[in-house]
């Protein structure tokens, strides 16, 4: 059986070597609590989390006093939105996202329109991306908040986060981006892109899973955060709980080797994935790119093979992981909301297939994806009676189906 | 998740394919928006089923639920064909819950055809 081929970095990716190595000493040689002020195993372990706070800090051009550590990046996007909105309820209940925010935005904000806020859904188009005027009328007087990612997971789609920060600093509202795929593999500059608050996940970088931070601007504005974990007064106040300084020197570490590593490995990946792209449509018909291709990940590309259910050509790809918007593959039985918001329709999202490539990607490895989907694809469309269909010159759309 | 004998129908479908006839029936069942479509046919010889395709698009069990259902019909007769239930098939496939669904599909696609015939050779 040959190795495994990992695709699937967008879900989560390989702690780098090195990664590990900064790690280690910090489990068992240097274990202090942070929080003790009073010995040297908590200087040591002090020391530690200042370095790793700089490293984040200076990869997205922040200060380092502004990283507040948390548990990932669901937990950034709770604390930011939560936080938000209880600290600033007084001056408006009004927060604006989009509908193809990760479910850690969008679960959150409905709670919160359980608690009395009201949420504005902004929709995208077809590329995935929101629409800058559309942002700019739907901020009101009592507006506190506009929660927009960085990168879509699922598309890999960036969204001009620059012209948004301006728009929201403009009208005096803060501006909060999930930036939990961005980070590490574009440039994000905090000040550049008048970000407020940012969520950063350390496991989609190369770092251990378990640790993430929230970036919380300090100055102009200072943004105050109500607490949702009370405890030890730890990080400002904003999130008590000792921290986990193995992990948090992880997230610093895979902060660093991005920043050293970005411009010469950014490009190298882009051309590995084009590849495949290329290789995957010289060879097949019918194949369709969700979200376009500019302004997208360098890793990242989402592709419909009309015809073949998802989950079915995911299967046939065995030894080979991939994500796809396939019902078949969740839990609820509905295609992604996500290609449904960029409106594909449902039964090419059933089709779709995400291949996110990563640091420790090869071309050798590119070259066997393409051959397996390939050939997987020409073996299920030759069972598959839409195909045939499709090559007779028969409309899909105009036939009357069963459902069930 | 799947049960070895889905991954066998599905690395190894039987009976692939299309028939031609007037006595060939044809069940089409499913939507593509809802991720699955089945056709299956029976060729039909004095009330028997004597040859039996399909193609299918959808997941591995749906893929395994129609190989499975046309190996099984074949020799059978009319009668015989649609008292196939989907527990049949299910319980056959050991499919996850999940994937009921799919052996319905397949009992349907089998009634689908046979009804074809029928309602072609009145």
């Amino acid at each position: 059986m040959n190795r495994p081929i990992y695709l699937d970095y967008a879900a989560t990716t390989p702690m780098d070597p090195r990664v590990l190595e900064a790690m280690l000493p910090y489990f068992t040689e240097h274990f202090g609590n942070a929080a003790s002020r009073n010995h040297v195993f908590g200087w040591k372990a002090e020391e530690a989390v200042d370095r790793a706070r700089a490293e984040i800090a200076h990869l997205i051009g922040a200060q380092a006093k502004e990283i507040v550590f948390t548990s990932g990046a669901t937990e950034s996007d709770n604390l930011a939105l939560l936080g938000v909105a209880e600290m600033y309820a007084d001056k408006g209940k009004h927060i604006i996202t989009c509908v193809t925010e990760h479910k850690a935005i969008l679960d959150t904000a409905h709670y919160l329109e359980t608690q009395g806020f009201e949420i504005t859904f902004l929709p995208v188009s077809k590329e995935g991306v929101i629409d800058l005027e559309e942002l700019k009328g739907a901020i009101r007087k009592d507006t506190i908040l506009i929660s927009l990612m960085a990168a879509n997971n699922e598309i890999g789609i960036l969204h001009p986060v620059a012209e948004i920060g301006a728009i929201a600093r403009e009208h005096g509202v803060l501006f909060h981006s999930d930036a939990t795929q961005a980070v590490g593999k574009v440039p994000i500059n905090v000040e550049e892109m008048n970000i407020d608050l940012m969520s950063i996940s350390a496991h989609k970088m190369y770092g251990p899973k378990g640790i993430g931070a929230l970036y919380v601007r300090r100055r102009k504005p200072r943004v105050r955060l109500a607490a949702q974990i009370h405890g030890g007064g730890h990080e400002r106040g904003m999130r008590s709980g000792t921290l986990a300084v193995p992990n948090i020197v992880g997230l610093g570490a895979a902060c660093r080797l991005a920043e050293e590593d970005m411009a010469e490995e950014a490009p190298k990946i882009q051309a590995l994935r084009d590849h495949l792209q290329t290789l995957l449509e010289k060879e097949l018909d019918y194949v369709y790119l969700n979200g376009t291709v500019d302004q997208r990940l360098p890793g990242t590309v989402n592709l419909s093979f009309a015809f073949v259910e998802g989950e079915s050509l995911m299967m046939g790809l065995e030894n080979i992981a991939v994500s796809s918007g396939s019902a078949c593959t969740s839990a609820s039985l509905e295609p992604s909301y996500v290609l449904r918001a960029l409106g594909v329709g449902d039964e090419l999202a059933h089709c779709s297939i995400r291949f996110s490539l990563g640091r420790f990607t090869t071309n050798e490895e590119i070259e066997q994806v393409a051959k397996k989907v390939i050939a997987t694809v020409k073996r299920l469309r030759e069972m598959s009676p839409l195909y045939d269909m499709a090559k007779a010159g028969v409309d899909l759309s105009t036939i009357q189906w069963s459902g069930h | 998740m799947y049960s070895e004998k889905v991954n066998d129908h599905f690395n190894s479908p039987r009976n692939v394919g299309i028939l031609d006839g007037d006595d060939v029936g044809t069940g089409i069942v499913g939507a593509p928006e809802c991720g699955d479509v089945m056709k299956l046919q029976v060729k039909v010889e004095e009330g028997r089923i004597v040859d039996a395709k399909f193609k299918t698009f959808g997941c591995g069990s749906a893929i395994a639920s129609s190989s499975l259902a046309t190996e099984w019909i074949k020799g059978k007769t009319l009668d015989e064909a649609v008292s196939i239930t989907n527990s049949d098939i299910a319980e056959e496939l050991n499919l996850p819950p999940v994937k009921i669904h799919c052996s319905v599909l397949a009992e349907d696609a089998i009634k689908a055809a046979v009804k074809d015939f029928k309602e072609k050779n009145q």
